[in-house]
């Protein structure tokens, strides 16, 4: 075990954004896709704020991962918004049965 | 071979946020899911803390746990049937998951390990707040501004797609 650095953090982040690669693929409730899509964003801001922690303490990965989660937010609550749509017009969000755009 | 204090955080930490998270992948249960999710959020802003992002660990928390989640919650309760909701897809989805997600940790976790990453060292601690304010009002403005704009766009659209419109219901009723 060697001393905590940056390659400790951008493995924790990998691993975050691989469980969220793995939850968008094989969930078929479209909440539970959502969550996916969080633990991705959640580990991008990981590894922004490492590597600007191990350049001179840099302000600019903050600012980044303030944006990001600014964005999360918003993405969150338009997701939701079309959750309910879907839900009203379809009887389900199981999004295997959301394909009548299917020809 | 010694641990400092701080590594056992990291260590902690890591643990809490990454088991959280496999769970939440993992249940069946979607309001478990996302009650898991906790863990994670608050994981991760021990690890903003960590690498001296006082402000945005501060932010995670308000905002993730605060709002996203709740949000989440809402959209779990207001969709009904959470019981029944299937982890799955019909064919092979699971597979098809597992080997994605051991492809992509074969590739950048070796990367993340061995790559020369640049690093200029790690300076003396302050408080990131005022840094990040100025910087929000001279380098990062056009940014800060357009954000303003969509977060706008954001609560109209989110309210003209989620409003119950009566006419397109009674004719999804017939």
């Amino acid at each position: 075990m060697i001393q905590v650095g940056l390659e400790h953090f951008l493995v924790v982040g990998t691993l975050l954004f691989a469980l969220g690669v793995v939850c968008v693929i094989i969930r078929r409730n479209a909440v539970a896709i959502l969550i996916g899509i969080e633990l991705m964003l959640n580990a991008s801001g990981l590894n922004l704020i490492a590597f600007s922690h191990y350049n001179d303490r840099a302000v600019e990965g903050s600012i980044f991962v303030l944006f990001i989660i600014v964005l999360a937010a918003a993405e969150a609550a338009v997701a939701l918004a079309l959750i309910l749509a879907i839900k009203r017009r379809m009887k389900t969000i199981d999004l295997d049965r959301t394909n009548s755009l299917r020809g | 071979m010694s641990f400092s204090l701080l590594d056992l955080v990291f260590y902690a930490a890591a643990l809490v946020t990454l088991a959280t998270a496999v769970y939440a992948v993992g249940s069946r249960n979607i309001v478990r899911a996302v009650f898991a999710l906790l863990g994670t959020f608050f994981g991760m802003a021990v690890l903003y803390g960590m690498l001296a992002a006082d402000f945005v660990a501060v932010i995670q928390v308000l905002v993730y746990v605060g709002g996203i989640l709740v949000l989440l919650l809402f959209a779990v309760m207001l969709t009904g049937n959470i019981e029944t909701a299937p982890r799955s897809n019909r064919s092979a989805g699971l597979w098809l998951g597992a080997l994605t997600g051991l492809a992509l940790l074969a590739l950048l976790v070796p990367l993340a390990i061995q790559a020369p990453w640049q690093k200029s060292g790690v300076g003396e601690f302050t408080q990131t707040t005022a840094s990040i304010g100025s910087a929000l009002l001279s380098n990062a403005l056009l940014p800060f501004e357009v954000i303003s704009i969509v977060l706008l766009g954001i609560v109209i659209g989110a309210v003209v797609i989620a409003r119950h419109r009566q006419a397109e219901d009674t004719e999804a009723g017939k």
